[in-house]
């Protein structure tokens, strides 16, 4: 599988992962993630069929507690810590285009 | 130095913490420049926390099993109002808003929180030279590297700034520089002490632990951390489990295993250690068998799947909206790339590459899938054993501390530095590294434990048996 890795595949991955690379950098990363995955290949022959996987190493259930109200960081603390924040909150670059 | 126990007893009896910090800023101020340990040192405040100890004790209260204890922090964990960075410059200047729980179970030991250590960038790393703010030195030997990620914990204690620090060990992050700087480092079973405030990695391998001089402190301190924390969903339901009282409780009828796959490919010296360990051991009354758990060399290759993927989540948050460093762009979509760009160094987006490709469409189930499959093989192979022994004996390591540089331009010959201690953390167990013997240029190895969830009393008790045939407190 790794071996096909591809520059392709590199810019792909780090445009999801909103990362830009050089073309040093998709070159380098390109070499060692298949090194990696080369090593994990040797996981894909293991016969698995009936195992069930783990995501996590104890089982969990839902952790509840009683709805009441208790004190959390006040607003003006979390927002000061932001880069932008304009009236009461996150600021951040226009998302979508201005309207026609 | 003094031992954290010898501080806190005398402080406890009067004697002054303001003293015990004093101790931590001097040798801190001779030696930090070289060593490169703490990122940040409030001593002011530490001074005054000690004082406030001071007070306590003259009014008649006690503060508690670590009083005046000064305690180095990785920089990964959550202080309010203190920088905190994960060695990463997307956080440049950040202060959390909240205490991670372990730093308010610190003070309510009576403990003082002292300073933030370097690690490598978002503790991904084995050699603590993934910093931006530089790679720490091993203060046992300044040529070569400290491990990691929690080198900078690990170097604080080996250099006799602080008796105590607090690691985070995700494949090894606490028993590998423990190991390479002479120290006890422990790597806790999953849940004992709580991850909030722990700045997430992979969040069902991390856990923070200790690091120290002896099996004792060691004990000491996780005594004061652990327990139930209804801030954290994954914590333990119990209380804090009493460690100290069964240090000496020894190895009489315990089955020990020696574990062909936990010393195969180790150094020579490090085998060696292995074997004086074992004989330590049968000497005191252990029984020892032979076991093979082939399923351990899966450890490696599932847990590069794994960790990377989770990482990959849990570091989407760092977009340059809510905290950290911001990078401008002309759509939120450029400024985020920007951002990350510019804040995260090459391992971390290396690692982020490699779990988003194992999560990505068409290779889940071939990649992320397998390696949770493989996860489940590997805690019914820890079970089986546990069946047969009641702990494991082999290597933390493979080597001695490394030089500089040695292993950076190979991302996999660095990973292998974790293969004896990875295991472990898949499985959600507990293991503890306490150092045996030496090898090249006299440098240090660290010999491992691992023990079933919840085992941690009967392996101090037998890191303890060890610790004091080595000659040591």
């Amino acid at each position: 599988m790794s071996a096909d890795l591809t520059r392709d595949d590199v810019i792909k991955v780090a445009a999801l992962a909103r990362l830009r690379l050089t073309d040093a950098e998709v070159d380098l990363f390109r070499d060692q993630l298949a090194a990696v995955l080369g090593h994990a290949d040797d996981l894909a022959s293991l016969g698995t069929d009936k195992v069930a996987p783990t995501a996590h190493p104890f089982a969990l259930a839902n952790v509840l507690r009683e709805d009441v109200i208790r004190p959390s960081v006040d607003r003006d603390i979390v927002l000061a810590a932001a880069p932008d924040a304009q009236d009461g909150r996150f600021g951040v670059p226009r998302i979508v285009g201005e309207a026609p | 130095m003094r031992s954290a126990r010898e501080i806190a007893q005398s402080v406890r009896g009067g004697a002054s913490a303001r003293e015990a910090v004093e101790a931590a800023v001097a040798a801190v101020a001779a030696r930090n420049e070289e060593l490169n340990v703490f990122l940040h040192v409030d001593a002011a405040t530490a001074l005054a926390e000690a004082d406030a100890i001071d007070a306590r004790v003259a009014a008649g209260e006690d503060p508690g099993i670590l009083a005046g204890v000064p305690v180095a922090i990785k920089d990964n964990i959550c202080q309010t109002g203190v920088p905190t960075t994960c060695s990463s410059k997307i956080l440049e200047g950040w202060r959390p808003p909240y205490n991670a729980t372990v730093i308010e179970r610190l003070r309510a030991a009576g403990a003082i929180p002292f300073g933030k250590t370097n690690l490598d960038e978002f503790a991904m790393g084995s050699s603590t030279e993934n910093s931006a703010y530089g790679p720490t030195r091993n203060p046992l030997d300044p040529s070569r590297v400290p491990g990691g990620s929690s080198g900078g914990s690990a170097a604080a204690v080996a250099a006799n700034m602080t008796p105590l620090s607090l690691g985070s060990d995700t494949g090894g992050s606490i028993r590998q520089p423990a190991a390479l700087c002479g120290l006890v480092g422990v790597k806790p079973t999953y849940g004992l002490v709580s991850r909030y405030g722990l700045i997430a990695f992979a969040s069902s391998l991390d856990q923070i632990g200790p690091f120290a001089h002896s099996v004792t402190d060691a004990a000491l301190l996780l005594e004061a951390i652990s327990g139930h924390d209804p801030l954290d969903s994954t914590s333990l339901p119990e209380p804090a489990p009493s460690l100290v009282a069964h240090l000496n409780d020894g190895v009489a009828g315990k089955r020990v295993a020696w574990v062909r796959e936990l010393v195969d490919g180790a150094d020579e010296s490090v085998v060696a250690s292995v074997e004086k360990a074992r004989n330590v051991l049968r000497d005191a009354g252990a029984t020892i068998v032979e076991l093979s758990i082939p399923e351990l060399r899966l450890g490696l290759s599932a847990y590069y799947l794994i960790a990377p993927a989770e990482a990959s989540s849990n570091l989407a948050r760092y977009d340059g909206v809510r905290f950290g460093q911001r990078v401008d762009g002309e759509d939120v979509t450029a400024m985020m790339e920007a951002t990350r760009t510019a804040g995260f160094g090459a391992e971390v987006k290396r690692r982020i590459m490699l779990g988003t490709y194992a999560l990505s469409a068409g290779y889940f189930d071939a990649y992320y899938g397998q390696a949770l499959k493989v996860r489940t093989l590997m805690i019914e192979a820890f079970s089986r054993a546990y069946g047969e022994a009641d702990m494991l004996l082999g290597a933390t390591t493979p080597s001695v501390a490394f030089e500089f540089g040695s292993k950076t331009k190979d991302p996999m010959s660095m990973y292998l530095s974790d293969v004896f201690t990875i295991p472990t953390n898949l499985a959600g167990d507990a293991a503890i590294s306490v150092p045996v013997g030496t090898g090249e240029a006299g440098l240090p190895i660290g010999v491992q434990l691992l023990g079933p969830g919840r085992s941690e009393a009967s392996l101090f008790a037998a890191a303890r048996v060890l610790e004091k045939a080595e000659g040591r407190s």
